[in-house]
């Protein structure tokens, strides 16, 4: 059996291969759409964050607090003219949004989102599936998103696109050697590859009230924040934002798009803002411990939603820094990476290796 | 059976991305071909019961040597090529080599000095991986590491211009 049902069968034994089917469908239906909502309002929240931070409302119109503004966008993107230039390269410039939201929209599958729930004698991870090797799943996937943005640039057949294109593959594969070097750290820490692994291994609390999370414990906080600054340089948010740097490029690659192929590139970014912070969330800051107590259903309930009050903060924090920080120069961005983060990624690396070595 | 039928798919994929690769005149189609067959590859580790290095597969050649192939082709926004009709010496060489390589790899098929596995029953996680390249074959490891190591300051040597005036302000 391959390594992805037979990890998620040998921790269910109750369950046979249909209701594992049922199971897994439900779930993968239920996450995709609690991913594409939770899209579509962090645009929202974005929107309204920025806009208090600079002294206006944001969206006020559509429903309560503007709540339903992302609804008035689908539509609005749904129905609008979809125009292809026609310079374009036709294929690649109808595939490349596609690429972009389906790697986008992937690594949610791997990405544990609570403990375990007992329906009945069915006994189910909160996961789509639990591989043993899942982190390096969400690094594949995403760093194959990068494909998207670089063949939209490429097929666009104009300089802005061409421009924003070549930015975004140069600053995703220099930002991705830091990204994945600060996670060695956790990963040596915990000593397996396994999402589930990793933040269970970040259970209870030393010293007295600390909790264990590796953010703390092991002096992961200069891993954590050398995985910040790459994880917005990889989905291409302000500072780093060059890309797309309406100032210099329109808007970069995306420039010749218009309506849904336009939006899925949105989606595409909020999606892997989100997948960022669901990572941040489990490696860094301890998953979904937090207290739990109550009758059954609560305590099934709260660890999920400890860990949504993480990707919310995670996502704050994103909007914040977009609300404060103008934009780097593109020279800026490439020396801080190559220059400043990634001998700081080694440095953690063999610090964390040494003390992993001394102490077992 | 599921293993096997999506083992063959894949296998499928991979040999027509190959085909794709050869087929195609303009250098980006060519280069997601490639990404096409890496991918797949990946897919066959997994089926084998390789998943750390179907990981490695996908992280490394699929998300960054690929990339940086994209990357080139649109920096030197290369256009289509010209079809030639080949050369005399891939004629005279390439012919009697395919041959030779098809022999040989139907001879492995059919058993002779090659062992099977079943599906799935290669080690592949990544502590066994991790035990063979850094206890039993820590020397060839760290000798390649020196070996690219190498490569990476020539290739420096390569682009810089000690020569010039631009170049000594750099250097």
């Amino acid at each position: 059996m391959p390594a992805l049902l037979r990890n998620t069968l040998f921790r269910n034994q109750a369950l046979n291969i249909t209701a594992f089917i049922i199971v897994s469908v439900i779930k993968t239906v239920l996450s995709l759409f609690v991913l594409l909502t939770a899209v579509a309002y962090t645009v929202w929240l974005e929107r309204k964050v920025v806009g208090h931070m600079q002294n206006r409302w944001g969206p006020t119109r559509v429903g309560p607090f503007g709540l339903l503004q992302p609804l008035a966008d689908g539509v609005k993107f749904l129905f609008k003219e979809d125009l292809t230039p026609p310079h374009v390269y036709k294929p690649l410039y109808i595939a490349a949004p596609m690429i972009a939201v389906v790697f986008a929209l992937t690594s949610i599958a791997v990405v544990p989102f609570g403990n375990w729930i007992k329906i009945g004698t069915l006994h189910i991870p909160l996961q789509i599936t639990d591989v043993n090797i899942g982190l390096l799943i969400i690094l594949g996937v995403t760093s194959l998103g990068v494909y998207g943005v670089a063949l939209a640039g490429w097929s666009s057949n104009s300089k802005y696109s061409l421009l924003g294109g070549l930015r975004a593959s140069a600053q995703m594969i220099s930002y991705e050697i830091s990204l994945g070097l600060s996670l060695v750290g956790v990963l040596m820490l915990a000593g397996s590859l396994s999402l589930r692994d990793i933040v269970d291994a970040q259970r209870g609390v030393f010293w007295g009230f600390i909790p264990r999370w590796n953010i703390f414990y092991g002096g992961q906080f200069i891993a954590f924040f050398i995985y910040l600054m790459s994880a917005y340089a990889e989905t291409n948010r302000i500072p780093f934002d060059l890309p797309e740097a309406e100032t210099e490029l329109v808007a970069g690659y995306h420039t010749e798009y218009s309506a849904m192929k336009f939006a899925m590139f949105f989606m595409a970014e909020y999606a892997n803002m989100i997948t960022v912070a669901a990572v941040a969330s489990l490696l860094f800051l301890g998953g979904w411990h937090g207290p739990v107590f109550g009758p059954p259903i609560l305590r099934a309930l709260l660890p999920v939603f400890w860990f949504v009050l993480r990707i919310f903060g995670f996502l704050f924090v994103y909007i914040w820094v977009r609300g404060t920080l103008p934009r780097f120069r593109y020279d800026q961005l490439m020396a801080f990476g190559w220059k400043f983060l990634l001998p700081l990624a080694i440095a953690n690396l063999l610090i964390t290796a040494l003390v992993v070595a001394i102490r077992s | 059976m599921l293993h096997l039928i999506l083992f063959l798919v894949f296998g499928a994929v991979c040999v027509a991305g190959a085909v794709n690769l050869l087929a195609q005149r303009h250098p980006i189609n060519g280069a997601l071909s490639l990404v096409a067959v890496m991918g797949s590859l990946a897919v066959e580790y997994l089926l084998l019961g390789a998943e750390f290095v179907a990981a490695v597969q996908v992280i490394v050649y699929a998300g960054a040597i690929m990339v940086l192939f994209v990357f080139v082709i649109m920096l030197l926004n290369a256009g289509v090529e010209e079809r030639t009709k080949g050369s005399r010496v891939a004629l005279l060489f390439g012919v009697p080599g395919m041959l030779l390589g098809s022999v040989l790899i139907g001879w492995v098929l059919l058993g002779h000095g090659a062992e099977t596995v079943p599906v799935g029953a290669l080690p592949g996680a990544p502590k066994v991986i991790a035990w063979l390249l850094f206890h039993d074959f820590l020397l060839p490891f760290e000798v390649t590491s020196i070996l690219v190591l190498i490569a990476i300051m020539g290739a420096v040597v390569l682009a810089s211009h000690p020569d010039t005036e631009q170049g000594k302000k750099e250097s």
